[in-house]
């Protein structure tokens, strides 16, 4: 594998076998005490957390809790109004996402995370390319793109005939896949994933989180944003749980059940009253569906199967 | 939790790992341009059946319809690498009758060097590639609506000028003017072949295809045109200068549109506000015809190439056939609207659709 060829943006590029080279447990970055305003809308408030190498973190909350503007703060999109971000021991004030990468911090949207109508390994290496020749003839190297693309991929697990054919032929979860495979290859210490199993069936989740392990078991900080428990629960090792802008804090898996983390997403005892009143409806339909269609229990089974599987898949991963 | 390192490649990925061998002549059957290559064969056997024995075929048929070809080619070649980044330009058409009038005017009504002129229009062509490039990406306005009103304000301000200063819409006697020959030698000589004349706007039209196509494939600048265009936002977040690329490539149009005025008025030896009306159209059509997406991220500059080519012999076989004129609007329309189902076609083909 050659890094000769490119200037890498990121530090490291040392490929995707590369370990994180700091004891695990050490601090990766940190936000004290962050607060963001948009006008008179609290997007943010008082929001601390913190990220060590070799842990996922999952961050979750519901629609509107804060989850977005908070990955923004860390990937370098907006600047926090009040508070500190701090990368190591050391305060930043990130300018633009580029800033965020240059310090090995590497964000993968959900939507955006691949182009669709281009070849998987010049998606790979866009805005890296590995460049050969000389002057004006300056050529963008797609034999080793593609050697480097595969290779990569092999070692995902994802075998593909064509490194150059389109993207659009792989399916979501390989495409997250190939998307955080990227940004450990250029040198992210730490991986922020926007809801990266949002919209995957149950199998393409599990390659994914299975991925993620991968990224942890490598010393790296992951932070997992998502509003589904079932798919943070099996694979975070910490918890911080975000509502209408504030943090309800952090929790270490040991200390806090996948009903607590539910409960505290939903927004606490104000909405348990809610929540009967949903169950009383969702009984009622229940029986009714039960007269009029098996299909409806059958649905419900196979949400529960899913959840399952994924627990398995997490406890199998990371034990 | 530990930190052992996962085995990769457990059953359940290797599950989602599925793909087939697909044939040479299938996946020939996925490239954008295949298309405009079989239009190219059906427009040449329908007039060669129709005018084999009116010149169709013969050296001077296959010089006067590349010659058509060339001059549309150049441009369509510019205009398909600006929509594969996702923009328009309607200007372009514009800027030739500008570029020309600006590049007549100079030498004929200050009597210096004809080059003087050609730099000027050069220089002219650029910025206003460049203004509209800005206006895009700094507005976020759509390159359409940006470019129509280009489009306008410079030809209604060529056609004031030009009046103002010479009270008429054309500016002729280019050939009196010093430095006339060596422009003409450059961009308007006729090379003697197989008996017929073949202008070297031809290799104009060659060498400029051939740089584009390879900027486009196999540089670092080419990877950004299509990230560019198949999503700015994604482009952006991995480092891609997206506003750079798109203003290059709007001055690239522009430089194209200077490159067909100059060789216009050099082999008219006259040019004339309204020159380049409408070239915008056929540029775009040739671009579409030559399977680039009109939404951008997806195309080839050899297919703006052959789409020239079926403009170039379309326009040209209907008068070696002796069929009137008026038809080639029609025909081209029908071509376009065919061209854009099948370029449809295998776009979903080539994002492995099923059968």
């Amino acid at each position: 594998m050659s890094d000769s060829t490119t200037a890498p943006v990121m530090n490291g590029h040392a490929g995707s076998e590369r370990v994180l080279d700091v004891p695990k447990g050490t601090r990766l970055l940190a936000l004290e005490n962050a607060s963001k305003y948009f006008g008179s809308v609290i997007a943010l408030e008082d929001v601390s957390m913190d990220l060590k190498a070799g842990e996922v973190h999952a961050l979750l909350g519901d629609n509107g809790a804060g989850k977005s503007t908070l990955i923004k703060i860390l990937s370098g999109v907006y600047q926090p109004d009040e508070g500190r971000y701090l990368v190591g021991d050391e305060e930043v004030h990130f300018n633009s996402p580029r800033d965020a990468l240059a310090r090995g911090i590497a964000t993968v949207y959900q939507d955006l995370a691949m182009i669709p109508l281009m070849g998987i390994s010049r998606n790979f290496f866009l805005g890296q390319e590995p460049e050969k020749g000389w002057g004006p003839f300056k050529r963008f190297d797609l034999q080793t793109a593609n050697a480097i693309t595969r290779e990569e991929l092999h070692k995902m697990g994802i075998e593909i005939r064509d490194p150059e054919h389109a993207v659009g032929t792989l399916s979501g979860g390989e495409r997250q896949s190939v998307a955080i495979a990227r940004a450990v290859y250029f040198g992210a210490n730490v991986l922020i994933l926007d809801e990266p199993t949002a919209a995957l069936g149950v199998k393409e989740a599990a390659v994914v989180l299975k991925y993620i392990a991968q990224a942890r078991a490598r010393n790296l900080g992951v932070v997992f944003i998502t509003h589904n428990v079932h798919h943070a629960y099996p694979i975070a090792d910490r918890f911080t749980i975000l509502n209408r802008g504030r943090s309800y804090g952090t929790f270490e898996k040991n200390d806090v059940s996948r009903e607590q983390v539910v409960q505290m997403m939903a927004g606490g005892e104000d909405l348990e009253r809610l929540g009967n009143e949903l169950e009383e409806f969702a009984r009622l339909d229940a029986e009714k569906h039960a007269r009029l269609t098996p299909v409806a229990a059958e649905t419900d089974v196979s949400m529960m199967q899913m959840g399952r599987e994924l627990e398995n898949e997490g406890d199998r991963v990371s034990g | 939790m530990t930190s052992e390192a996962v085995p990769a490649g457990s059953q359940s990925i290797r599950e989602t790992a599925r793909s087939r061998d697909v044939s040479p002549w299938r996946r020939l059957l996925l490239r954008p341009e295949v298309g405009a290559l079989l239009g190219a064969i059906i427009v040449w056997v329908v007039f060669a059946v129709l005018a084999w024995d009116r010149g169709f075929v013969s050296a001077r048929g296959v010089a006067t319809y590349l010659e058509v070809a060339a001059q549309l080619g150049i441009l369509a070649v510019a205009v398909a690498l600006l929509m594969i980044a996702g923009e328009f330009d309607l200007s372009v058409g514009s800027i030739i009758g500008a570029g020309s009038v600006i590049a007549a005017l100079i030498p004929t009504q200050l009597g210096i060097n004809f080059w003087w002129g050609i730099v000027t229009a050069l220089v002219f062509s650029l910025l206003i590639g460049f203004v509209n490039g800005v206006v895009v990406v700094r507005t976020a306005l759509p390159s359409f609506i940006v470019t129509l009103a280009s489009l306008f304000i410079i030809r209604g301000i060529t056609i004031g000028t030009t009046r103002l200063v010479t009270g008429r819409t054309q500016v002729g006697g280019l050939q009196n003017v010093p430095g006339f020959e060596s422009a003409a030698t450059i961009f308007a000589y006729d090379i003697p072949l197989f008996g017929a004349a073949f202008p070297v706007s031809i290799i104009w039209w060659i060498v400029v295809a051939a740089i584009s196509t390879w900027v486009l494939l196999r540089t670092q600048l080419g990877n950004w045109i299509f990230a560019v265009g198949g999503n700015p936002v994604a482009a952006r977040m991995v480092g891609v200068p997206v506003r750079r690329v798109k203003i290059l490539l709007f001055m690239n149009t522009a430089l194209a549109a200077w490159l067909v005025a100059m060789i216009e008025i050099t082999s008219a030896r006259s040019a004339d506000v309204l020159r380049g009306e409408q070239r915008e159209f056929y540029a775009i059509i040739a671009a579409v015809i030559g399977g680039v997406l009109l939404t951008g991220g997806y195309g080839t500059v050899i297919g703006a190439v052959l789409g020239a080519l079926i403009y170039g012999m379309v326009r040209q076989g209907v008068v070696f056939a002796g069929i009137d004129a008026d038809w080639v609007a029609a025909v081209l329309g029908a071509m376009l609207l065919a061209a854009v189902l099948v370029n449809r076609y295998v776009r979903q083909r080539a994002l492995g659709a099923r059968e």
